[in-house]
């Protein structure tokens, strides 16, 4: 027996014109702040460095980008990578295991609006004011460094790592986690209480649940705040800034660090150059990050 | 795909379906009594509703069955296996949600294999038997969408294929259609039965809505608070119902009052048999349905208990439900439509009860 298949679905194949039809409205008169605002302080900072990347003192000229082989610049990029991944895995991990106790909670519970709140308000902590939270507690003098040294606990037995990337790692977790938790959070509140009940009255057990729905739906979710959390970290500047005075360890570093050298004076072209390649790196992330994002918009609705 | 004598084979060889027991189920959430002692028999193959208001019990009640919830107490039979204390994977149970439970990372297909999966079958098995399963509610073409490129009527077919693609011993629905809009609904209901009959499946269905339940079932089960209030046939529940509440929930009832003397009721100077005649004595509320109202038109300086004023008429296709003001109280008559055009709004006419057994209530 054939069954009419319900004539009010349209299929999806029904041709939407391009860019979004022929429609004109002033919706997006609204928006002209936002995008003057975009142009102003985003693209424009941006073509300025795209173009500087290629004037050198004697006009247009490949010797900036050419000098970004120099060990020190190729160094300071290494080191920002691997701290940017690093605390976006380890701010991942930890975030979305907060996440996910929170979400399996009470909706409706002081704690999940307590952690929420604080995590809006952590995620945009950073900068002079955390670095010197960590100096005050940990910090060479910090207080907790002190009791614990009249203690006969040393932190900094095997130097003063709070200074250098692994200090870092640390003080970025900071930011990181709470981050993780705002963006993951969405993506855990999609999952759907019924996609475990099927699961099991399917036959499935909880080990099936993660290895087949939960899992593969909360990846790309996962994956793509990760990537969040590594540009996030990537282009951070005051908290390192404040909390490491030691030449360029980081890109952020090396670029400020440049413009306020002799060389930098002399030619601006090489920040610019240094700058071009961060923008690239942290574009590469972006457009990753949207396509694993458009990718769970669709499931998760 | 390989064609097969029978599209349905699959799932049809589970036809003659199981006895279901529930005994004495019960459950309590913090402070509330969800399930107060629920007894209900399905017979192998037999379609029972659940109908009941909101927060009766109906979802506990299937979820117990199910195994996605413990019972505080009593027992759940499958084919005389006592499954009380196994969880939901052992049970072998199919269980169709409200909405959204297809997995959307998955296609229909994929969605429907995912019970064969769990158990092992071979994937080139795997795929015949979940188009099969879908070729069974009529979704042969669509097994390649995704959840949000079908409509919720058919991602519930979905969902039943789902249910049924691992031939479980019972199948249970929880509002299946509450979400869907009323035409897909009647259509999908009429559907899910056929698919019933054809499977051959015990099932139990749980709706709120009356015409549904007694639209779809064999026999309707009407809870009240935790347990059951009548379990009957549609056509009993509906013209026999044993209890007033059962009577007001299913279908549209009048209350008149009335004085109930010598095993009837005196209601508006017409005398009603009782459903139960050795009620006391006594004044008492009378549930009077809608189509044992008749209507006449009458002289217009008539008067009388029965005599009043048409203030609106609805069309419900071939029948038409007439609301009669009696100056103390509306009456609502059904009646079909095309004696219905007869009485306008503003005409006077005068109602006569047909002397239908009636329920008494004495509540207020
Ligand atoms: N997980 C739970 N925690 C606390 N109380 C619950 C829980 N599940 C159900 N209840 C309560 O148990 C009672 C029965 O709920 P149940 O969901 O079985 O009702 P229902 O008949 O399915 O209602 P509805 O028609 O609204 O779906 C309700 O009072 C409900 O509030
Ligand atoms: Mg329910």
């Amino acid at each position: 027996m054939t069954l009419a298949v319900d004539p009010s679905i349209k299929l999806e194949t029904a041709r939407r014109p391009l860019g979004g039809g022929r429609r004109l409205n002033a919706d997006w008169l609204g928006a002209v702040p936002f995008l003057a605002y975009v142009g102003l302080f985003l693209l424009l900072p941006t073509a300025i460095v795209a173009i500087g990347a290629f004037v050198g003192p004697n006009g247009v000229t490949l010797a900036n980008l050419t000098a970004m082989n120099q060990a020190y610049i190729v160094r300071s990029f290494i080191n920002s990578v691997v701290l940017a991944a690093v605390s976006a895995l380890v701010g991942a991990v930890f975030g979305a295991m907060l996440a996910y106790a929170v979400a399996t909670g009470n909706p409706r519970s002081v704690l999940r609006r307590l952690v929420t709140s604080a995590c809006g308000v952590l995620a945009q902590f950073g900068g002079v004011t955390l670095a010197f939270a960590f100096l005050a507690t940990i910090g060479g003098a910090g207080l907790i460094r002190v009791w614990l040294l009249d203690r006969g606990i040393d932190i900094y037995a095997n130097g003063e790592w709070l200074y250098q990337l692994r200090g870092l790692v640390l003080v970025y977790a900071y930011f990181q986690i709470p981050l993780m938790v705002l963006v993951f959070l969405p993506a855990l509140d999609g999952i759907r209480p019924q996609w475990r009940e099927a699961t099991e009255t399917l036959g499935g057990g909880t080990w099936h649940y993660w290895r087949y729905v939960a899992g593969p739906l909360l990846l790309p979710a996962f994956t793509g705040a990760t990537l969040l959390l590594f540009a996030n970290a990537f282009s951070a500047y005051a908290t390192a800034a404040a909390l490491i005075n030691q030449g360029s360890i980081i890109a952020s570093l090396l670029i400020a660090n440049t413009l306020t050298s002799e060389v930098g004076l002399h030619n601006p072209g090489i920040a610019s150059a240094e700058a071009l390649v961060m923008v690239v790196i942290v574009a590469i992330v972006m457009v990753l990050y949207a396509q694993l994002q458009r990718r769970t918009a669709g499931w998760l609705r | 795909m390989a064609a097969t004598s029978s599209p349905s084979a699959t799932a049809r060889s589970t036809r003659g379906g199981v006895e279901v027991r529930l005994e004495d189920l019960r459950r309590r959430y913090a402070g509330v009594t969800a399930l107060d002692g629920l007894s209900l028999t399905l017979a192998p193959g037999e379609l029972v509703a659940l109908l009941g208001p909101s927060g009766c019990g109906k979802t506990t009640a299937l979820r117990l069955v199910a195994g996605l919830e413990e019972a505080d107490g009593g027992r759940v039979t499958i084919g005389g296996a006592d499954v009380t204390r196994r969880p939901a994977n052992k049970r072998d149970v199919g269980m169709v949600f409200q909405a959204y439970s297809l997995f959307p990372h998955m296609t229909a297909w994929e969605n429907v294999a995912f019970g064969l999966q769990m158990r092992k079958v071979r994937p080139a098995d795997r795929r015949r038997r979940a188009m099969e399963t879908l070729e069974l509610v009529g979704l042969q073409g669509f097994a390649n969408r995704y959840a949000h490129q079908l409509s919720g009527g058919q991602q519930q077919r979905v969902a039943l294929a789902r249910a049924l693609a691992i031939q479980p011993k019972v199948l249970l629905l929880d509002e299946p259609l509450s979400a869907l809009d009323a035409k897909v609904r009647a259509r999908l209901r009429d559907e899910i039965r056929r698919v019933q009959l054809e499977v051959g499946i015990t099932a139990l269905f749980v709706t709120h809505d009356q015409e549904e339940a007694l639209a779809i079932a064999d026999r309707v089960g009407v809870m009240r608070s935790g347990r059951l209030e009548q379990l009957g046939p549609p056509t009993t529940i509906y013209a026999r119902p044993a209890t007033p509440f059962v009577a007001e929930f299913v279908g549209l009832t009048n209350r008149l009052s009335g004085l109930v003397r010598d095993g009837s009721v005196e209601v508006r100077g017409t005398r009603l048999p009782l459903v139960q005649p050795d009620a006391p004595d006594g004044p008492a509320v009378a549930l009077v349905r809608p189509e044992a109202v008749t209507l006449s038109r009458d002289g217009e300086a008539a008067s009388g208990p029965l005599v009043g004023i048409v203030i609106a008429t609805a069309f419900l296709g071939a029948l038409s439900r007439v609301t009669v003001d009696l100056g103390d109280v509306t009456v609502l008559a059904q009646l079909p439509t095309s004696e219905a055009g007869a009485h306008a709004a503003g005409t006077r006419v005068r109602l006569a009860l047909r002397p239908d057994p009636v329920l008494i209530s004495r509540e207020d």
